[in-house]
């Protein structure tokens, strides 16, 4: 079980004693004037209105385009704590791959008897298409953005992994550049380490896992749904940051078993595809058959080995919240090592004595959807209402098996510039690893942080912000 | 580079170019019709710059009567009408989001801050007032663009496919502006050569920003004939139709020469129409009918744009 905190722990290491590595922040924060900060904080919105960094909120009628708030208050962490951070991070995406090759082919683990085979073959991520399909350097989960949240000064907990398309990177990396445009002199006392690497290292990554047919440089493309997309800024900037064309489904056409992409030249051969577009949609020939953002015949390319799909089709059945429980037991069966991050533990409502346990304890615990994502169809047992509360043992009884629990978790938190000027608001972390022939993670990640005060969902479809995060290669002179 | 992305920044340049023209064919329009009111002389001012912006049939789709105030609401900010100035803003937006790889940053920036700030101007269009002061700033944003995408693209087939947008659409505005004044009668006891037919023909320089060029190539009172010549066949006028097609076939061999020596009809239709009108008379245009040449040039632009299509987009 989780260390239970009274409180939430400050990351700056309040009440007691300010951390080192947040020292200067601290005293910038004590002696920067209110006015200053609002004024700062204008500034940085309209960078982001003018960049057209938005995103697209489904449900809302009004501005279809919404900037995510940006806070202006950096998330630090010490050189120390990511070095131990990127040990399991690595570890974990070592393992995550190995389980994905694993299941569509020999299914080790299975027969070993560390995971229930139906929990496996009936879920909704597994791909039976990609049995025995063999995988450009057998990497599946080329990028996989890993949600961590933090209790204690040495505890993290993963929340949950992310190996379809995970999103959010190109906020790591625009919320630096806007902070090193608004504050140069903050920047330059601290020794940051930088991220700006990371489309060059995504580029490196990709090239490496080029379908082994392919001489030369491979032609490299991101395959977006398009504009409407609420990642969309995301694709048009990775595109332009790696300088590969940014192509749509209809941009794309497959000719016996090879996949082109239209050119004002004619036909143009493609080797490696980025792909931003879910499983369901990539080819109605192979998939949903109504999707209109794919290219038909794209998986049978893919599976003659003429093309590369990252990540790979299928993945996703390594971040299923079903089979989340279990990563710690695959690494263990595939690298040997005990887990270096740890699991939140998780009740699966599927199994009776743990749903039980989970009725009895509603007030206590987050209850989620097996398969949903963003925040949505979620319950905060110790925020919710009696009614809420109702109607979610409603759901639980009707349908147990499509939900899990976790304990509530008392998310780190960090000083964060709110109405009422600096006030501690809980974070979480996603870093993003890349695995090709080799795993490579930037220094930073994604911090998302809760504005509204005591509020534990920071997702940001649900009024959530993000921060930039800082990785210190070295304490800060003060 | 991908078809769909040629065809974006093609008409995102076309886009542009065309809010900048419909914003100064409603400029002419509003001095024209100011005048002829001053003159009494109530006419269908209005109704030739709908006519000239092609926008007559949508707009009495909506409308029964050319108002004043209707056709700028329709002209300037009618999200129905696909060549309202805002219309044409949102149009060139959403293609450089659909190809934002393709743009420069500079070039995203003055696109996508003209739709920001178009999106605050328009609720304040309700003041007559206010029109004409937006007209500036839509030029001054078209122009921003052009110089723009002028400075910072690199010369490449990217910038081609811009350069014809802009190019083919300046052309065929500029033929619709020259033939408002087919459309805009005289009042019957104003004579052709009368003060409000040489204001008529002045306004139309104006709308192109060509008074004090016509003044300096040709030294002499304002003459139909010497406006249309200007406006149609010389190569010194930015606006003028030979400068478009010299502009538009140079780009289109350009495109051929990157494609390994490939040409179409596109590149034979531009070479026809711009020898037509580096050897062409103005005398002899106006013996057949200003108007009849000009609706035979919009027609055939329009074709030229098809086959572009054709070759390079699809």
């Amino acid at each position: 079980m989780p260390a239970v905190y009274a409180d939430a722990f400050d990351e700056t290491g309040l009440p007691g004693p300010c951390l080192p590595h947040y020292a200067l922040i601290r005293r910038w924060l004590d002696e920067t004037p209110r006015d200053f900060l609002l004024h700062k904080r204008r500034e940085a919105e309209l960078l982001f209105r003018r960049a057209g960094i938005t995103f697209s909120v489904y449900s809302e009628g009004s501005d279809p385009e919404r900037l995510i708030p940006f806070d202006i208050v950096p998330r630090i962490l010490c050189a120390e704590e990511w070095a131990r951070l990127v040990r399991g991070l690595v570890q974990r995406v070592k393992a995550l791959n190995a389980f994905v090759a694993d299941v569509y082919h020999e299914r080790e683990i299975l027969a070993a008897g560390k995971l229930p085979a139906e929990l496996v073959l009936l879920n909704d991520g597994f791909c039976a298409e990609m049995q025995d399909l063999d995988v450009a350097a057998s990497a599946y989960v080329h990028v996989a953005g890993i949600d961590l949240v933090r209790v204690g000064p040495n505890d993290f907990y993963v929340l949950e992994d992310n190996c379809r398309t995970p999103s959010g990177v190109s906020y790591m990396l625009e919320n630096r550049e806007a902070m090193m445009r608004l504050f140069p002199n903050l920047c330059a006392k601290h020794r940051i380490a930088p991220v700006s690497h990371y489309p060059e290292e995504l580029h490196g990554t990709l090239q490496a896992v080029a379908p082994p047919g392919c001489t030369g440089e491979p032609v490299i493309v991101l395959l977006t749904p398009g504009a409407g997309n609420s990642a969309y800024y995301e694709h048009s900037f990775l595109a332009d940051e790696m300088g590969v064309e940014l192509v749509e489904g209809a941009d794309l056409v497959v000719d016996d078993n090879l996949v082109f992409m239209r050119t004002t030249e004619g036909l143009r051969r493609v080797d490696v595809i980025y792909r931003r577009i879910d499983d369901p949609y990539l080819d109605p020939l192979t998939f949903r058959p109504d999707s209109l953002l794919g290219t038909p015949g794209l998986f049978n390319a893919y599976r003659a080995g003429n093309v590369t799909l990252a990540n790979a089709p299928g993945a996703g059945i390594a971040d299923d919240k079903a089979i989340y429980p279990y990563v710690p037991e695959m690494i263990r069966f595939y690298l040997g090592e005990e887990p270096i991050l740890a699991n939140v533990p998780t009740y699966r409502c599927g199994d009776p004595r743990h749903l039980a346990y989970v009725l009895d304890h509603l007030s206590e615990l987050v209850v989620k959807e097996a398969r949903g994502s963003g925040g949505y169809g979620m319950l905060v047992g110790p925020h919710a209402a009696a009614a809420e509360r109702a109607c979610f043992r409603a759901k639980l009884v009707a349908r147990p098996e499509n939900y899990i629990a976790q304990p509530t978790l008392a998310l780190s938190t960090c000083p964060t510039f709110v109405e009422n000027g600096i006030a501690p608001r809980h974070v979480d972390l996603r870093p993003f690893v890349l695995s090709g022939r080799e795993v490579r993670i930037v220094p930073g990640g994604l911090t998302r942080v809760a504005l509204k005060s005591g509020s534990l969902v920071v997702n940001s479809s649900q009024g959530g912000g993000t921060k930039d995060t800082w990785v210190l290669e070295r304490l800060p002179e003060t | 580079m991908l078809s769909r992305t040629a065809e974006s920044l093609f008409w995102l340049a076309r886009y542009m170019e065309r809010a900048e023209n419909v914003a100064r064919m409603v400029t002419v329009g509003r001095r024209v019709a100011s005048v002829a009111q001053s003159l009494g002389a109530s006419g269908d001012e209005w109704l030739s710059t709908l006519i000239a912006t092609g926008c007559d049939r949508g707009f009495f789709h909506k409308y029964s009567e050319p108002a004043s105030d209707a056709v700028l609401d329709y002209l300037v900010r009618d999200p129905d009408n696909p060549s309202s100035v805002l219309s044409c803003f949102e149009t060139a937006r959403r293609n450089a989001r659909a190809v934002r790889t393709a743009l420069t940053v500079d070039m995203w920036n003055a696109l996508n801050e003209t739709w920001l700030t178009t999106r605050e101007f328009a609720a304040q269009l309700s003041d007559p007032d206010k029109v004409p002061t937006f007209l500036d700033w839509v030029k001054e944003r078209s122009q921003l663009f052009s110089g723009a995408y002028g400075s910072t693209m690199l010369r490449n087939d990217a910038f081609y496919f811009t350069r014809l947008g802009t190019f083919l659409e300046r052309a065929d505005n500029t033929a619709r502006i020259l033939d408002v004044k087919y459309y805009v009668l005289l009042p019957q006891d104003e004579g052709v050569g009368g003060a409000l037919d040489y204001f008529q023909w002045q306004s139309i320089l104006r709308s192109v920003s060509a008074l004090r060029s016509y003044h300096w190539v040709y030294h002499d009172r304002l003459q139909p004939w010497l406006i249309a010549e200007l406006l149609i066949l010389r190569p010194e006028m930015p606006r003028s139709l030979l400068s478009c097609f010299d502009q538009i076939a140079r780009h289109l061999d350009l495109l051929a020469e990157a494609y390994g020596g490939k040409r179409g009809e596109c590149h034979r239709l531009a070479g026809e129409t711009y020898a037509q009108l580096r050897y062409g008379r103005i005398q002899k245009i106006f013996q057949s009918g200003l108007h009849e040449f000009l609706a035979d040039f919009i027609d055939r632009s329009a074709l030229l744009g098809a086959e572009v299509g054709k070759l390079y987009l699809n």
